[in-house]
């Protein structure tokens, strides 16, 4: 069996499962995010009372945080109330940062667990070789009442990378060539392994990243068999021994995938599909009005490090706006003590609280009609960012940095 | 459960931005939805469109965020049902959970135009459009899906459940 096999398998109370296979998997964690009242809505029309299990469940106020509407206010203030009234332990406010982050850093995720959110980008907590996925309001409200989902256990398909990382080249990058590679399709309803050397050694905020982006491809879940460093880093966290799980030798993946990344350019996705990826060389040059660097897809502290870099001494464009939106309130302390926040701030950037910031147009830097973006979050569909008529690149935190300075797309390589 | 309406067409790749785009996922009514409902692919659209119709689309209908005001709006504007070539799998997922009629049919959207009249017949898993004469046999779903669409949705169904005294949510991939 696949290590995600096994981990389903042992959350349904099963020796053996296989793809394609329905099981009722007990969720060791279950978190909701203040986009979706209609969590507690479903919850209360189902007839549920009582949490299953208040000490499993997570609310994080990432969204809207700090609630830019009356309506987003009124909404958070009912999950505020729910989270009190049922002792549901750990509760994130507005001062937290996105959920997928956080969740890490106070320890919450370890290897083998099985993870579900209400948000698309769970699969980001493969990194750390657990099972995480994403689910809609309802599905969670049927967890939240019964501590159990339902799900098909999922084929897997094997992408490993050949080659070591060039320099300036990212983890994002990583995850944008291979959507460019294989499609938005490529994995719906399965789930996706990263592997090879280059992978591995990834620092953990990139192999977080390329998870993060695995859903890009469609993919239910994702993972990366935990290496010592991550594990040091979940059991420092966690204060726990982690138990890993391992993929069995004989395991037969569904389809194997190889890309050779040796001498790969920085990649960007251009408008306005994930997978209309070129090298950077070639977009070089594209006007941009505003660029973003942060979200759960490029807002950790090794990613405000290479930005902070870039932009050292430098100023960015006057016809461009710069937003930097740490993905967590850790991240922002320690972008501060190291100095990065204050390179950031002296070469023009503004920055956002901690959270999900422009990324889902919400609030923080919408865009208007006919202005372009280039942003190290983690999509670029129409209107995902403010008006309809916007465009949106997405590249890594370095090529949106480099690109900041010029007022239009370019190569982080030069600048580093 | 057989559905008759005319069509609504749409490409490939409309994700759940596109149907409702993230500005509008404070709202929570399904009315209040609705009326923005595929505003990123077709901003006149939920003025437009005739409650009862079906939408027909290319591949991967509804990738993209887990943003169950997708299903919800859409079900909430009238649409009877959405016929697509591929889906996004949170939303397949919540379109069942919220109780949308939805259908995975290859070639549907080479095989109608904006305006034709389709029959969808969901246990069977078949289209067909009367003016070509033709009918498209799609993925039948499974009949815990059907069990689940007929119930009216995931709520319904588990309410049945803790009702009995048997809490279970149902499989819906
Ligand atoms: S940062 Fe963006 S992609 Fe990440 S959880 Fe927030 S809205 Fe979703």
């Amino acid at each position: 069996m696949h290590a995600l096999e096994k981990i389903l398998a042992n959350a349904s109370g099963q020796a053996v499962v296989e793809a394609g296979q329905t099981v009722s998997a007990r969720v060791d964690l279950a978190e909701v995010n203040d986009l979706y009242l209609q969590v507690l809505i479903s919850f209360r029309e189902m007839g549920a009372e009582k949490v299953w299990d208040p000490s499993r469940v997570v609310f994080a106020m990432d969204h809207y945080a700090p609630a830019p509407t009356i309506k987003s206010a009124a909404n958070q203030k009912v999950m505020r109330e729910f989270c009190a009234s049922h002792g549901i332990e750990h509760f994130f406010d507005i001062n937290s940062g996105v959920c997928h982050q956080i969740m890490v850093e106070a320890g919450l995720v370890r290897p083998g667990m099985v993870i579900v959110e209400t948000d698309s980008h769970t699969t980001t907590l493969g990194a750390l070789g657990a099972f995480g996925t994403g689910c809609g309001a309802t599905d969670m409200a049927g967890i939240l009442a019964t501590g159990e989902m339902w799900m098909r256990v999922p084929e897997v398909i094997r992408v490993t990378y050949e080659g070591s990382v060039p320099e300036g080249v990212m983890g994002k990058d990583l995850a944008l060539y291979t959507l460019g590679q294989l499609g938005t399709e490529i994995a719906g309803y399965k789930a996706i392994e990263y592997s090879g050397e280059a992978v591995l050694n990834l620092p953990l905020a990139d192999k977080m990243t390329l998870c993060n982006m695995a859903v890009e491809m469609g993919a239910k879940t994702s993972y990366i068999q935990p290496t010592p460093d991550v594990l040091e880093y979940v059991r420092a966290r966690t204060g726990q021994e982690p138990r890993p799980v391992f993929t069995d030798p004989d395991f037969r993946y569904h389809e194997e995938h190889r890309m050779w990344i040796e001498g790969m350019e920085p990649q960007v996705a251009c408008p306005s599909r994930v997978d209309n990826v070129y090298g950077v060389t070639q977009v070089e040059g594209e006007r941009v009005d505003q660029a973003v660097i942060g979200t759960c897809a490029g807002g950790r502290l090794e990613d405000l490090e290479v930005a902070a870099r870039i932009l050292a001494g430098k100023r960015v464009n006057k016809n461009c706006r710069l937003i930097v939106v740490p993905a967590s309130t850790e991240i922002l302390r320690r972008a501060i003590d190291l100095g990065y926040v204050q390179s950031l701030i002296d070469a023009g950037a503004v920055l956002a609280s901690p959270g999900c910031g422009p990324c889902l147009g919400a609030h923080q830097g919408v865009l208007a009609a006919g202005e372009r973006c280039i942003s190290a979050s983690s999509r670029n569909f129409p209107g995902r960012m403010g008006s309809n008529q916007a465009e949106i690149f997405i590249a890594s935190p370095a090529t949106v940095a480099a690109s900041a300075i010029e007022g239009r797309v370019a190569d982080p390589r030069k600048n580093l | 459960m057989v559905i008759e309406g005319r069509v609504y067409r749409f490409g490939d790749d409309v994700d759940t931005d596109q149907i409702v785009p993230g500005r509008y996922l404070e709202l929570v009514r399904p009315e209040d939805i609705a009326l923005h409902v595929m505003e990123g692919a077709d901003p006149g659209f939920s003025a437009r469109f005739v409650p009862g119709s079906v939408i027909v689309a290319g591949r991967n209908f509804g990738c993209g965020s887990s943003r169950e005001h997708a299903p919800i709006g859409l079900r909430a504007a009238g649409v009877s049902c959405v016929v697509a070539e591929s889906f996004g799998r949170i939303f397949y997922r919540n379109a069942i959970n919220v109780g949308l009629p939805i259908l995975k049919c290859d070639r549907i959207r080479s095989a109608v135009a904006e305006g034709d009249t389709v029959i969808v017949d969901l246990a069977a898993g078949t289209v067909s459009v009367p003016k070509r004469q033709e009918v498209l046999q799609g993925e039948r779903p499974s009949d815990r899906v059907i069990r689940l669409l007929e119930c009216g949705g995931l709520v319904n169904y588990v309410r049945e459940r803790i009702g009995s005294g048997e809490a279970k949510p149902v499989p819906v991939e």
